[in-house]
């Protein structure tokens, strides 16, 4: 390619219609900036041409996670709201690592930190905001870190990883979250609190002291009313002192004192500032032309910390946006969370005072406390300890301003008991929620929304997360997301078909079918397509998917070892010590004396300390060391061996009797069958591990009627049966049909495999198989459509003419060499031989 | 003198989503493990669980799969996730350009 052509692909693609579009440039890439993006594509895709500039250097990810992430219950993938390709897909500029740093409004431009310029039509400022450092001595001592974004918490991963003692200074959520995975990591954590209890925005005295002593039992200890002095220590943190003189010791100072709207930008350009960025209802600042959302702004004379308010904010600025304005009108917080496994909510405002009414239920043992704060017959405040189910009802009925003067007799015991009657359904509180009554506060999601992402198929609590974010952050949801399942769905949600796996809302047969009717043709293009949640899967999904592909292109795909279990992987099977077993092909079950030397002299060579017949009427070789293998195979392939396939799922063996060649009793040359039958069908990758077996006369010998597909020979013909099982569950086989000639027990055979390859799912077996879709399914398939057991038929044998080479011997010839060998080898003294 | 980080290969011997071994005389393997997004890691090559051998699983995510008994190991910090429990020791590991080094002094304790 040269210069020009590379010139016009570059041309080619900035969309030219792009530059013609107001361009909006968003300050921010965290939750409130990327949501308000996420709202506006919503309404209108085309309307702004968009550039989100970010500080930190990475995608938008979930900031209210990073205490997962910190406890280890997260991954940062896991915690990623929109990875890269959603920006792409969108048409967004994203410049991250590079925070704005002057805006001229007079010229409508921003100018970057490394210096870049742009001009916008609109600018959105979504600067969050910014810890808190308490104004102390020693602050600047290295091991002081806040808690905000994920560059903090990889220092407070590496300070955890020394262990030894922490000191956080903030007993609010922040900081009992930051105590709560540094504690789980392993460090000794004193919270020191400033105030008398802790929580004191979001709970009352009792909930706070209640919480207290839980914390303190799960071995934290909580100072209250404690007022740091100074942060002591030589060049790094070495303590922490209190104003009464009291010393703690300390490697690591976590500050969750409270966070502060980030309005530098905006102050230093003249905009309206107060505690935050001023904004109209529309979300407007004092400019027209710049708008502010999220922790940064202040409306009406408040400012919000918490998540819930940023979504009908992002909302009613995305309204505004495309000219078709709703207006934000306040948000009363509201807050449920769970720290260290223990429930807490709390809504509006619960400080008493002129007016109010307290109902109060305590229930110490249980560890149970409730508050309702009443003011002229409704719900102004509620505090929830313990149990927090009716916390949803609670607030809606606050938000609504509802009379509860009727409900007040039995208000406190929850939905339950105030809709009349102790046995009502629990159900009922969940199913009284209006359609626009949050469920899930992480994520902004309405009972609405949910129970639509249900009715248009996600079926279980993984496709619910996965399609509408619903309980996908801090969990606390979860039950209510059940309970609006089995609400929405009855009986289905138990026995309704399950999702492939957690990365997915798809169950096994939509991906199959998917697979098929967009011609996919690769596993990174099946998540792409079909909305993985995980950038590569996981150990249940990717084998399932790799067998899917093979299974739909024979020839073309392309199999992905990494994406094999170890025993395909290898061609053996892997025992408990991490060596491995082999097993030869012996067709039919039969063999011959250069075999059985070949095995014994391999025995003999390699060491094997144990050498089994097996029952499927193979040799099985034991206690073969990785490294040795391919060697292994070479000897054994010298003999004419060929893999056994002991290790797949794939065709393991043919079972047989000697049949009329030598029994008095038999038929039909069993035998003979059987080998004709794994010639035919060896190499065949399956859902699960297929068996079958030949027996020469009804006696059955060959225990025919627990395999995969059996045969048992009679005089006028081979009956052929299907589905048994010897494992854990044993079952007999179904009778499919009996033919007349050898031929078509062979064509039945090749049928039946292939429509137990396109059709069953990933590791089930022939047997649950079976019963699932029903003998008369599988007859009217293989024995009625005639036409269509031929064709079924034809696509095994073209299948296997991909398949039946034998793995074995191109490892042998030293393919995947890597696989067999180690990379280095490391002595105690010198240097490093590399292989 | 002994170097603190040995070079023990190139990034592209490992197979991505992978792991290769490291044999140290006297002690157990070191197994180096390549993810999708081009990180690598180093484990002690054996699952806490039942010894396991961890470089011959399912790597997905900053997660290994243990072939034996699908114990999920995560890759940074060799605990075991989900609900069972048990800790594999990590040795640090680096990359220069596209060289791979191994901690010399952590893989010997490690292994020891």
């Amino acid at each position: 390619m040269d210069f020009h052509e590379q010139h016009r692909d570059v041309m080619t693609n900035n969309r030219p219609s792009d530059a013609t579009l107001p361009h909006l440039v968003v300050i921010g890439n965290g939750m409130a900036g990327c949501r308000a993006v996420e709202e506006l594509l919503a309404r209108d895709a085309a309307r702004y041409r968009i550039t989100i500039f970010g500080a930190e250097p990475h995608v938008n990810y979930n900031r209210i996670m990073l205490s997962p992430v910190l406890a280890g219950e997260k991954c940062f993938d896991e915690i990623v709201i929109n990875d890269r390709s959603w920006y792409a897909d969108n048409g967004i500029e994203l410049i991250v690592a590079d925070p704005i740093e002057t805006i001229d409004r007079a010229a409508k431009k921003v100018r970057s930190r490394s210096g870049r310029t742009v001009r916008y039509d609109r600018l959105l400022i979504a600067t969050g905001s910014d810890p808190f450092i308490i104004p102390v001595p020693g602050r600047d001592l290295q091991g002081v870190v806040g808690f905000r974004d994920m560059h903090d918490v990889d220092r407070m991963l590496a300070a955890a990883e020394q262990g030894g003692d922490a000191v956080v200074i903030g007993g609010g959520l922040l900081g009992l979250e930051a105590a709560h995975g540094l504690t789980l990591r392993g460090m000794r954590v004193t919270v020191l609190h400033i105030m008398p209890t802790l929580m004191e925005r979001q709970l009352d005295e009792a909930a706070g002291w209640l919480l207290k002593s839980a914390l303190e039992a799960r071995g934290q200890t909580i100072l209250t009313g404690a007022d740091t002095a100074e942060i002591i220590g030589d060049g790094k943190v070495e303590g922490v002192r209190l104003k009464d003189g009291r010393e703690i010791p300390a490697s690591l100072v976590v500050m969750a004192t409270g966070i502060r709207p980030s309005v530098a930008l905006a102050r230093d350009c003249g905009l309206d500032v107060g505690r935050g960025i001023k904004v109209d209802d529309q979300m407007v600042t004092s400019d027209p032309a710049v708008l502010g959302v999220g922790e940064c702004v202040e409306h009406e004379g408040q400012v919000y910390g918490l998540v819930a308010p940023l979504w009908e904010m992002c909302r009613a600025l995305a309204d505004g946006l495309i000219g078709r304005p709703s207006g934000y009108r306040g948000s009363i917080p509201s807050t449920r969370l769970k720290v260290a496994g223990l429930d807490v909510f709390s809504a509006g405002d619960f400080s008493g005072g002129d007016g109010t009414e307290d109902i109060v239920l305590r229930d110490a043992s249980r560890g149970i406390y409730k508050r309702l704060v009443l003011k002229e017959d409704r719900i102004v405040g509620a505090v929830l300890y313990g149990d927090t189910a009716d916390g949803s009802w609670y607030f809606d009925l606050m938000r609504k301003g509802e009379d509860v003067a009727a409900l007040r007799d039995m208000l406190i015991f929850g939905h339950t008991y105030a809709s009349g009657g102790g046995r009502a359904d629990p159900k009922a509180a969940v199913a009284a929620l209006s359609d626009d009554a949050e469920i899930c506060g992480c994520n902004g999601v309405s009972k609405g929304e949910v129970v639509a992402a249900i009715t248009n198929g996600a079926c279980g609590l993984d496709a619910v997360r996965a399609t509408c974010k619903a309980s996908a952050s801090c969990g606390s949801c979860t039950g209510l997301v059940e309970t609006l399942l089995a609400l929405t769905l009855g009986d289905e949600v138990e026995s309704g078909p399950k999702t492939m796996c957690k990365c997915t809302s798809f169950t096994h047969d939509d991906v199959r079918r998917e697979i098929v009717s967009q011609g996919l043709h690769a596993i990174p293009e099946v998540m792409q397509k079909l909305h993985w949640s995980t950038p590569d899967g996981c150990a249940a999904c990717r084998p399932a998917l790799n067998y899917y592909l093979l299974c739909a292109l024979p020839g073309e795909y392309e199999d992905d070892q990494q994406s094999r279990f170890v025993n395909e992987r290898l061609h053996a099977n892997i025992q408990k010590d991490g060596t491995y077993s082999v097993v030869p092909r012996m067709w039919g079950g039969l063999t011959n004396p250069r075999e059985l030397r070949a095995i014994a002299d391999v025995v003999e060579k390699y060491n094997a300390p144990m050498v089994k017949v097996t029952g499927g009427q193979r040799l099985d070789i034991f206690g073969i060391r990785k490294e040795d293998l391919p060697a292994v195979w070479a000897d054994l392939n010298a003999a004419g061996m060929v893999s056994g396939h002991a290790y797949g799922k794939a065709l393991r063996t043919v079972k047989t009797c000697v049949g009329s060649e030598w029994c008095r009793f038999g038929t039909q040359d069993s035998t003979g069958l059987g080998v004709k039958l794994e010639k035919m069908s060896w190499g065949s990758w399956m859902p699960h591990k297929f068996k079958i077996a030949v027996s020469g006369c009804p006696r059955n010998c060959a225990e025919a009627t627990i395999k995969d597909f059996g045969v048992i020979c009679v005089e006028s013909g081979y009956e052929l049966h299907i589905g048994g099982n010897g494992g854990i569950k044993v079952r007999v086989t179904d009778l499919l049909c009996k033919v007349a000639t050898e031929q078509e027990a062979l064509d039945h055979c090749g049928a039946f495999i292939q429509l137990y390859r396109e059709e069953a799912r990933y590791l089930e077996r022939t047997a649950p198989w079976v019963e699932r879709v029903g003998l008369d399914y599988v007859k009217r398939r293989i024995v009625d459509d005639e036409a269509g057991r031929e064709a079924l038929t034809l696509r095994f044998l073209h299948a296997q003419s991909f398949s039946q080479e034998d793995p074995w011997a191109a490892r042998a010839a030293g393919a995947d060499r890597q696989l067999h060998h180690p990379m280095a080898q490391l002595q105690p003294m010198p240097a490093v031989a590399a292989e | 003198m002994t170097a603190d980080w040995i070079d023990i290969g190139r990034i592209d011997e490992i197979p991505m989503r992978g792991a290769r071994t490291v044999l140290v005389t006297g002690g157990d393997e070191v197994a180096v493990f390549r993810t999708a997004d081009g990180e690598v890691f180093a484990l002690a090559n054996r699952c806490p669980h039942k010894g396991g051998p961890l470089s011959q699983g399912i790597v997905h995510g900053h997660r290994v799969a243990c072939p034996l008994h699908n114990w999920q190991i995560a890759l940074a910090t060799g605990e075991a996730q989900g609900g069972d429990k048990g800790c594999t020791p990590t040795i640090p590991v680096r990359l220069s350009g596209n060289r791979v080094l191994l901690c010399r002094a952590s893989a010997l304790k490690a292994a020891a």
